[in-house]
């Protein structure tokens, strides 16, 4: 099982068309919608997190690229800006997978790991110093 | 064996005090014990890093030709409104102001993204900051508008006065509710989802000197990177409330006034800072030195987090409606595990003061201590004490009709 998480761009004519079902029902792979939104120019943007057999995900990219929905890997998502970071941890119960944590009690640094967080955004408002960004 | 704090300021003027950090006092004391440590050491570094909203610089910007009287007038700095009731040009500003177009919560949870916080850090970072003001003219004053770009080396005084600030102890934030809540503390999420706590525990100034016995009003501190002094008691000072066995508070209690010149301090230090739902703040870094002048001293000098309690209170309902029910009682070797348990759940933790922080400013004053180049104050008057009746009180309406 294969976890990859891609950036979908629906253009204006197909934002209206039910396409992203077709992954589970004909191409046997499960999803996790990070973000859906409709953009000002009226082109529809999602992120996903797809989990299924490496054959089973290309044939499913395939199609979406088919069906003319542009495809990207999902690169930089949420950065910290250290300098801005005052480290005082008001982050680390909001994100609900662990990837902003304190682990050394000593010192307690605030720490980032990228390979855990699921963009999901819900530290960017709650950091005082506004240190997190999100980039697509 | 009592040292004076005379003796000890000779031995700082030569260089050759001993000096730690609140965090190395603890290392040493489980080393070598109370007595030993308290001998050895002369003086010990407190901090805290944190949020502290009633907070502002008051500036004299100079006269224009012709003269501006902005006092009565109107006048904002970035945007954000300044008090303008001082003399002719005398302005303050205050952490928690923000520009009058600011959508503040219509749309909740508000950004709150720039404010009076945000406009005191760009100043002490050098950077121009607008003033725009309309006056009323008099004839010693005619001018009636002014659009210019100041600068902090530029202005007459610029002067760090934070009314309340270095708070003895704080709550501990939850949500009982089923709604996200957004608040000072933080965002609290619904059923208990998470639980905010804010202070620096065993770093903390004032919990190191619970009964106000060496600091006081005059005491020399590290402030927003530079030299301040305590000006007064704090606002909302209440030094009757709660303490355990130890003489260590379980409520907020002791608060202080600081001063200091804005000029000498750090953009590093003194921090505007955005709470979603809330509003602006600015954080503020302060450190604190204890001299160590007896057994006693080092007795309420070596508090650790286990012993610090804090009062777990509802934001939801108690705290806004002025109830005074708590939840429970947590301390803060737990709080910073990440975890507590309340009504039988697993709760994460966050903090919102920087131990992190904290702990640099705590060995910056120690460098500057162990350099000679600070001396340490006696207070010229004391802070109200637990005995002295002094009480925080709410606010007892009487509705004008």
């Amino acid at each position: 099982m294969e976890k990859k998480r891609i950036v979908l761009k629906f253009p204006k004519e197909k934002i209206d068309q039910p396409i992203v079902y077709r992954l589970i029902k004909d191409y046997n792979l499960s999803f996790n919608i990070l973000r859906a939104n409709i953009m000002p120019d009226n082109e529809g943007l999602m992120v996903l997190e797809l989990t299924g057999e490496n054959a089973d995900i290309k044939k499913g990219l395939d199609y979406l690229k088919g069906q003319g929905v542009d495809v990207q890997p999902l690169e930089k998502d949420i950065v910290v800006n250290w300098e801005k970071c005052t480290q005082c941890g008001a982050c680390v119960a909001q994100c609900p997978v662990g990837a902003l944590y304190i682990k050394d009690k000593k010192t307690m640094k605030v720490e980032f790991d990228p390979e855990k967080c699921i963009a999901c955004e819900l530290c960017v408002l709650p950091c005082p110093p506004r240190a997190i960004e999100v980039k697509f | 064996m009592a040292k004076t704090l005379k003796e000890i300021n000779e031995k700082i003027k030569k260089g050759q005090a001993v000096v730690v950090t609140k965090d190395e006092l603890l290392d040493l004391i489980e080393k070598q014990g109370l007595e030993k440590t308290a001998k050895e050491v002369d003086v010990v570094t407190t901090a805290t890093f944190g949020p502290m909203c009633s907070s502002g610089v008051y500036l004299n910007v100079g006269h224009t030709k012709p003269k501006t009287k902005l006092g009565g007038g109107h006048a904002t700095l970035n945007g954000v409104p300044v008090y303008t009731g001082f003399a002719a040009v005398d302005i303050l500003l205050g952490a928690t102001a923000m520009p009058d177009d600011d959508p503040r919560n219509s749309v909740r949870p508000g950004e709150f993204k720039y404010g009076g916080g945000h406009v005191i850090e760009e100043l002490v970072a050098g950077k121009d900051v607008k003033l725009e003001a309309t006056a009323y003219g008099t004839d010693c004053y005619p001018r009636k508008e002014l659009k210019t770009w100041i600068n902090i080396k530029d202005v007459n005084e610029a002067v760090l006065f934070n009314p309340r600030n270095a708070y003895q102890n704080y709550n501990v934030a939850v949500n009982l509710s089923d709604r996200t809540l957004y608040t000072y503390l933080g965002v609290l999420k619904p059923n208990l989802g998470n639980a905010n706590y804010c202070s620096a525990g065993q770093l903390s100034p004032l919990l190191n000197d619970p009964f106000y016995k060496t600091i006081g009003i005059g005491t020399k501190i590290f402030l927003g990177g530079g030299i301040g002094y305590v000006a007064w008691q704090g606002t909302q000072h209440n030094p009757g409330g709660l303490r355990g066995e130890n003489g260590v508070p379980k409520r907020p209690l002791g608060t202080l006034a600081v001063i200091g010149d804005l000029k000498q301090m750090s953009s590093k230090w003194l921090k505007g800072v955005s709470f979603v739902g809330y509003g602006t703040t600015l954080s503020v870094g302060i450190g604190i030195p204890i001299p160590i002048l007896s057994e006693e001293t080092l007795k309420y000098a070596a508090v650790k987090d286990a012993d610090i309690y804090a009062a777990i209170v509802d934001y939801s309902d108690a705290y806004p409606n002025g109830k005074t029910d708590v939840v429970g009682e947590v301390n803060y070797a737990q709080l910073k595990s990440g975890e507590i348990e309340i009504k039988g759940k697993k709760v994460p933790t966050s903090g919102i003061s920087s131990y992190s922080k904290a702990l640099e400013i705590a060995n910056i004053l120690k460098s500057w201590i162990k350099k000679g180049d600070f001396t340490l104050t006696e207070p010229v008057a004391p802070l109200p004490s637990a005995e002295s009746g002094y009480k925080l009180k709410p606010l007892n309406e009487r509705p004008i009709k």
